[in-house]
């Protein structure tokens, strides 16, 4: 892939921790002190319940292929297709986009259900992106 | 919402649909906000109340001349319209205003007059989605239906009859885009968009124009045309990031829409003569069919590869072609509202014999929001 031109996301105050969790090549979600819920994408409170008692928690970084679509046109800046636009469940609950890398870009290879893991991909000084790949073993 | 209560008394789609290099958005919505007004009898100065999306009310109101007392913004997608009907209704029961216009339009072909969509970088979806490669609808609104696919064990070749049969429909409608016969290999056979979609299965991008005019029940006798009554409706949001639906097995918004409409109704699914689904792409009708209750997931993609929405099937659905063929600019919703009510009024190019009850629902966004709405010819 043609890294250069890939949308960059920015973080917003609510978002930064999970940012800088991937640099350090962490997957970060959080999790509600009340009530347990575990949820992405970040936010200072619970959506199930709605209270700001949340804690950061480090995930697994294992999931499994939900669903996808491999993309064929038009594409996006940076990518080169077909490439495939990915939907991880995580062991831990939420789900989350991403891409599938090592494996090739095919429904053949990319089965729903498969294990996955997390990997990091730096864009730049600021942003480490988390894809992921499938599971060894 | 009372039964019955509100009528549409004006509906018309922009002059032409397709290619109009000659039109800016602004003007389309005009152009429709006029056909309608003329439909109904109306001038600009017998409206007071005014609805529409993207463009803003302030704009629409203004350039068409309209001095309103209520006003609705709601932008939620290609299903604003069917939103704008329900808060319509609510408003004129409530006495808010009196005749409501709701106008869609879009150069979504020519783009002229037209702001291009994009995604900032410090949003919700710029930071969890932009990164890995969505661009533009192709890409986002399929990455459901795998998974669907699998939970109910719906085919390829079931979901590429969706765009035959609504390519049949299409070949009844002079106004509609694309007319040729296909078969489910012309469909999987088709250029590949986005893995399991290929061309045919996506909707078209036109650019057009629709308008809506609805008044309280009791003055409807007094306009030109047949009033169509506003049965049932209903309304919800799930969420703008396709990948944070709570399931890919159904959709949130259509299971709190489609039921409210009908339970506002006091309808049964057999009482529905006609029956419009917003298809963008070519899995929507089936969750549609599956989430407004018609039938469990499992068996709509065998319900409509054996023909039961095609012409002479009992539950006759998306009867001018549909987004995959009759038009699709960007917001289809307010087409799938004009046929409906093209169906209630008895004028449609493939009208459904004696059809009384029509059901129309709507998406917005990729499973964001949607909207349905009830239709009736008798009160």
């Amino acid at each position: 892939m043609a890294e250069a031109a890939r949308a960059r996301p920015k973080p917003t105050p609510e978002t930064q921790h999970y940012w800088d969790g991937a640099k350090a090549g962490a997957l970060l979600l959080q999790c509600c002190d009340d009530c347990a819920h575990v949820y992405f994408p970040p936010r200072p409170f619970c959506p199930t319940c709605g209270s700001r008692k949340v804690s950061i928690k480090k995930a697994s970084g294992k999931g499994t292929l939900y669903s996808y679509v491999i993309n064929h046109r038009p594409a996006a800046p940076g990518f080169t297709p077909p490439y495939a636009i990915a939907v991880v469940a995580l062991e831990e609950g939420p789900r989350l986009m991403s891409n599938i890398i090592d494996c090739p870009q095919t429904p053949e290879a990319l089965v729903l259900d498969m294990a996955l893991e997390v990997a990091f991909e730096k864009l730049d000084d600021s942003i480490t992106l988390p894809l992921f790949k499938p599971a060894k073993g | 919402m009372k039964t019955n209560h509100v009528a549409v008394v004006g509906a018309a789609e922009t002059t032409k649909l397709g290619v109009i290099p000659d039109m800016s958005q602004l003007q389309l919505h005009a152009d429709a906000a006029l056909n309608a007004m003329a439909d109904a009898g109306l001038k600009p100065s017998d409206i007071d109340g005014i609805a529409t999306a993207v463009e803003t009310p302030q704009q629409i109101a203004h350039y068409l001349g309209i001095t309103p007392t209520w006003v609705d913004g709601t932008s939620v997608g290609g299903c604003s319209f069917m939103l704008h009907v329900r808060h319509a209704a609510a408003a004129i029961e409530a006495g808010l205003c009196k005749t409501v216009l709701i106008t869609h339009a879009e150069s979504g072909k020519s783009m002229i007059g037209k702001a291009p969509r994009s995604i900032p970088a410090d949003s919700l979806q710029g930071q969890f989605e932009a990164p890995y490669g969505v661009y533009g609808p192709p890409s986002m609104f399929p990455i459901p239906v795998l998974r669907y696919m699998k939970t109910h064990g719906i085919t390829h070749e079931q979901i590429a009859m969706v765009a035959v049969v609504q390519r049949e429909w299409a070949a009844k409608n002079p106004r509609a885009t694309m007319k040729d016969p296909i078969t489910v290999a012309d469909v999987l056979n088709s250029r590949m968009i986005a893995y399991p979609f290929r061309i045919l299965q996506c909707c078209l991008v036109t650019d057009g124009g629709g308008a809506l005019i609805l008044t309280s029940a009791d003055r409807a006798k007094d306009f030109p045309n047949k009033p169509v009554y506003i049965m049932g409706t209903g309304e919800s949001v799930e969420t703008p990031m396709v990948s944070q639906m709570e399931s890919f097995d159904h959709s949130r918004a259509f299971r709190v829409a489609g039921p409210q409409a009908f339970k506002e109704a006091g309808i049964a699914h057999k009482d529905v003569d006609h029956l419009m689904i917003y298809d963008a792409f070519a899995h929507l009708p089936l969750y549609g069919l599956g989430d407004l209750g018609f039938m469990p997931h499992e068996e709509t993609g065998k319900f409509i590869a054996d023909r039961n929405t095609a012409i002479g099937g009992k539950l006759p659905m998306n009867t001018n072609g549909g987004g995959l063929s009759y038009m699709h600019s960007g917001m289809y919703g307010m087409y799938a509202l004009q046929e409906s009510v093209r169906q209630m009024r008895g004028i449609a190019p493939a009208q459904v014999k004696d059809a009384k009850i029509s059901v129309c629902h709507g998406v917005g966004g990729m499973f964001a929001a949607s909207g349905t709405v009830i239709f009736t010819n008798e009160r």
